[in-house]
């Protein structure tokens, strides 16, 4: 198991690295007269120049990117060309709020999609198909539309949340509820109706198993063989497609970031890359690879927690 | 050897052809697929909007009026015109050729290349397909909406462009899809067959593989299509795209400038969005539908196995009764008397898979339930347990348990007597434990409940009952998982999970049917001498006459339904009465003959 979780970190590792590699090498080829992005159409040839220098922008690139690989490892990733302010602050004071995002979505998909799916599964019947339409048109509703509804019902029309803005956790909770539920639940909807279809066939599947009327022959409570047996047999699968959609959901967070106005790591990436802010870039690559290494792992260790046999290969 | 190639290599075309057969009964039944067929027409109107846009409104999309600004619906522009002046529904058309013909674009890209190497990297593997799995885990670590945004920024706002590169991130799905279905045909026996008789390659994709994955590819490339618009709009609708042209998401963006003016106009091009994205979904829900059904062999097999319990009874004269000699003093610890058990069917009948069975086991009796493959034996042992499959149900009779009657007890007591009084025996060991607990946990988890024992003592208990089982070590089987064990293995670690909580009755059925035959002696061994040591009562369920001639004090022997016969087994076996249980040891007698041929070849 230790060898391979190693594996699998060694992997992701080997895998940061070529993505990293490549993005680097692609924006600066594409950057074009990076001086002159800054400075603009009014400055002179010669401070476009003396910004270039100053930038570094003249020695080749292969000894920039070493260079700038050396300090990326130390936690140094420059600054951004626009505000220079450290790209490691830039990015980390958004991470928070991101993650914070993300996460809530992760959770609250989980927590629904197990619920919404073992009751169609266990029921049947209209509560089947209830949840069934409710699949349809969570999974064929693009999020940044619900989004909108939801703003337009619940922060516009009723008051009850905050249509924009970011008020952090510690500064005041009820601030910071009025302001990430809406986004969270714009998240996580096309999530809980494509995990609540999985939760369901899979509790479907398990409970016709032998080993199920065998569970009961020992005198297992229903509770039990359900919540116990039948839901981590379940869980796998229902895990793997969560795994799955959370690179999907920092994509989606992007989106949802603007709408709801919050300073999250969408809000830099949308203005970073408008810009050309190649450090900025650079550091949002970093950031967002290494987040989905981490997933990654998480899940294959929750995998081999949920399913012995994973734990082998 | 190569006769018998040629000979399976005539046959590969037949299989193929059987595929298409079975295809084009798929494209038949998702015609009758209502939905389905809903969705599709839905679809193909708004493609049919699209293409003839210039028919259906007079209005230039991209005219702008600064002296029709924001008027409602009705007066010349059917919904109306937008904050720049321009007919919204004339954009809504039009903008339904940028957005679908966008989609289509990236869903075309990702195909290709997605059908392409999942197929080269399926087929002939070797480098292509490591290189091929590492893109693809690559592809999909990127967020797509991050790479859409810094292209946009390197490329310039162009619908175009920003499809292909998504289409290219998307690519991985059609990979997966495709090389997952090639690397499973690729040493099927009739592709083999085909390379054997000289069918080229190109031939060989083109006829056998790609007609198998043709429906899924399908299914794929309307989730793509969906998942490409909803990301072309949201890109639009940020104002991320190119504003000189309508699309969806660019009349949204205008919307939404506009909400608190004129609400409605967000509503147009929302709906255009959610009634393709359902469309879209509903489709491929019925696709995938009608695909589970034709390829669902599980399903099949299991309408097979009801079909085969749900023989019908036919009228039969009563059972033949052996007298007994030693005539029981106490009252029997099992009396069942005139069970019937039915399924009641869609049409409102019901098939009736046991009818009146009556059988008294008596204590510390071994009793053989045998019969053939469908009579309706482990319906009988489900039916004690109160373990009917779903849809079956006690119809008649009464179960009398230790003077009980087990049909009226409530479900709370049954579950008490389940495991501690009665117990089970399963037929097939490697399913019938739970993959995802030890072998320790399953053991423990019963017995902490039954006998109120702690942690420690069940454990203790566990282990020596897996010593008394004949487990060689039973600290490493212990915390074992089932997919660890062999098969015999797993049969003794259930047979100790039976007896565990001591109970009076044990219901065993075909408890060495699934097993290699010399584990099936070792295994009648164990539950002979389990059953001297414990002094236990067992009804074992059989469709083999040596089990029962080893094993069984009391045998019943029965058909369709019914107990045709019954009593002590020697004075059973040595005179059979009825045709069906004399039939059943010819049966036995049958196989020694058919060995003499086979001898007679061997010294050639």
């Amino acid at each position: 198991m230790l060898t391979f979780t190693v594996r699998r970190l060694l992997y992701g590792i080997v895998l940061l690295f070529v993505i990293v590699t490549l993005a680097y090498l692609l924006l600066y080829a594409a950057a074009g007269n990076v001086g002159r992005t800054i400075l603009g159409p009014t400055a002179t040839q010669a401070t476009v120049a003396l910004k270039n220098q100053q930038l570094g922008l003249n020695s080749p690139l292969i000894s920039r990117y070493f260079s700038w690989l050396g300090h990326a490892l130390t936690g140094n990733f420059g600054s951004s060309w626009f505000t220079n302010q450290p790209v490691t602050t830039a990015i980390i004071t958004r991470l928070q709020v991101t993650l914070i995002l993300v996460l809530g979505a992760v959770i609250v998909s989980a927590v629904a999609s197990a619920a919404l799916g073992v009751w169609a599964a266990l029921r049947g019947g209209w509560v089947d198909r209830v949840i069934q339409v409710f699949s349809v048109l969570g999974f064929a509703i693009p999020g940044f539309l619900i989004a909108l509804f939801l703003v337009r019902i619940f922060a516009l029309g009723l008051h009850w949340f905050k249509p924009t803005g970011y008020v952090p956790i510690t500064y005041y909770f009820g601030g910071w509820i009025r302001t990430v539920t809406l986004p969270i639940i714009a998240l996580s909807i096309a999530l809980v109706a494509g995990i609540a279809q999985q939760v369901r066939s899979s509790v479907i599947d398990s409970l016709r198993q032998d080993w199920v009327r065998t569970l009961r022959s020992r005198g297992i409570s229903e509770r039990s063989v359900l919540f116990k047996h039948v839901l981590r047999n379940a869980g796998g699968p229902a895990l793997s497609v969560l795994a799955l959609s959370f690179v999907g959901l920092l994509g989606g967070a992007v989106i949802i970031e603007q709408i709801f106005g919050i300073p999250g790591l969408g809000q830099i990436a949308v203005l970073a890359t408008s810009q050309g802010d190649v450090p900025l870039v650079m550091g949002l690559v970093v950031a967002i690879g290494v987040i989905v290494i981490v997933v990654n792992l998480v899940v294959d260790l929750l995998q081999g927690f949920l399913n012995p046999k994973a734990r082998i290969s | 050897m190569s006769e018998a190639a040629v000979s399976s290599g005539a046959l590969a075309p037949d299989i193929s052809s059987d595929i298409r057969a079975a295809r084009s009964h798929l494209a038949r039944r998702f015609l009758k697929n209502t939905l389905g067929i809903a969705a599709l027409a839905v679809l193909v109107l708004i493609v049919l909007a699209a293409i003839f846009a210039p028919l259906l409104t007079s209005y230039d999309p991209n005219a702008v009026s600064v002296l029709n600004i924001l008027q409602g619906p009705g007066a010349g522009h059917l919904l109306g015109t937008d904050g720049a002046g321009r007919d919204v529904w004339a954009r809504l058309l039009f903008g339904a050729r940028f957005t679908l013909a966008g989609a289509l674009l990236a869903t075309v890209v990702a195909a290709v290349l997605g059908i392409t190497s999942g197929l080269v990297a399926g087929y002939y593997g070797k480098w292509f397909e490591s290189v091929s799995s590492w893109v693809t885990t690559l592809l999909m670590a990127l967020p797509g909406i991050v790479v859409l945004l810094a292209a946009r920024a390197v490329l310039g706002p162009s619908l175009w462009s920003v499809m292909i590169i998504f289409g290219v991130l998307l690519a991985p799905a059609f990979y997966r899809l495709v090389y997952a279905a090639v690397s499973g045909v690729r040493n099927e026996l009739f592709v083999d067959a085909a390379r054997v008789s000289g069918v080229s390659d190109f031939r060989i994709i083109a006829r056998h593989i790609l007609t198998v994955v043709r429906a899924p590819i399908i299914l794929q490339a309307s989730i793509v299509f969906g998942i490409a618009i909803a990301v072309q709009v949201g890109l639009d609708f940020l104002g991320f795209g190119d504003q000189t042209i309508p699309t969806w998401g660019n009349i949204l963006n205008d919307g939404f400038t506009n909400l608190y003016r004129d609400p409605q106009l967000v509503i147009w091009p929302g709906l255009a969005i959610v009634i393709t994205g359902v469309a879209l979904t509903l489709f491929a829900n019925a696709l995938r539908d009608e695909l589970e059904h034709s390829a669902g062999p599980s399903r099949r097999r299991r309408a097979a196995v009801a079909t085969a319990a749900a023989e019908p009874v036919p009228p039969v004269s009563n059972t033949i009764v052996h007298d007994e000699p030693d005539t029981a003093t106490e009252a029997p610890l099992l009396h069942i008397e005139g069970l019937a058990v039915g399924y009641p069917q869609p049409d409102g009948s019901v098939t009736r898979v046991v009818d009146n069975v009556s059988l008294n086991i008596g204590r510390g009796e071994v009793h053989g339930l045998i019969g053939e493959s469908g009579s309706g034996k482990t319906q009988t042992a489900w039916s004690v347990l109160r373990l009917l499959p779903s849809g079956g149900e006690v119809l008649e009779g009464s179960i009398q348990f230790d003077g009980e009657d087990l049909s009226k007890v409530p479900s709370a007591k049954m579950q008490d007597i389940r495991g501690g009084r009665i117990a089970y025996i399963p037929q097939e060991p490697m399913s019938n434990l739970d993959p995802s607990f030890t072998i320790g946990s399953q053991l423990t988890e019963p017995m902490r409940i039954k006998l109120g024992v702690s942690k420690a003592r069940a454990r203790a208990r566990a282990l020596q009952l897996l010593g008394q089982v004949g487990i060689p070590n039973p600290e490493r089987t212990f915390a074992s998982y089932p997919h660890e064990l062999s098969g015999g293995m797993a049969q003794r670690v259930l047979i100790a999970g039976a007896v565990s909580c001591e109970p009076d009755l044990v219901i065993a059925d075909e408890p060495t049917t699934a097993l290699d035959v010399t584990i099936q002696a070792e295994i009648l061994d164990l539950l002979r001498d389990l059953q001297q040591e414990l002094g236990v009562t067992i009804l074992i369920v059989t469709h083999n006459f040596g089990v029962v001639a080893d094993l069984c004090d009391q045998v019943s022997v029965m058909q369709k339904g019914r107990i045709v016969e019954t009593g002590p087994a020697r004075s059973l076996f040595a005179n059979p009465q009825h045709p069906y249980t004399r039939s059943l040891f010819d049966a036995i007698l049958d196989e020694s003959p058919a060995r003499g041929p086979y001898a007679e070849v061997l010294p050639r």
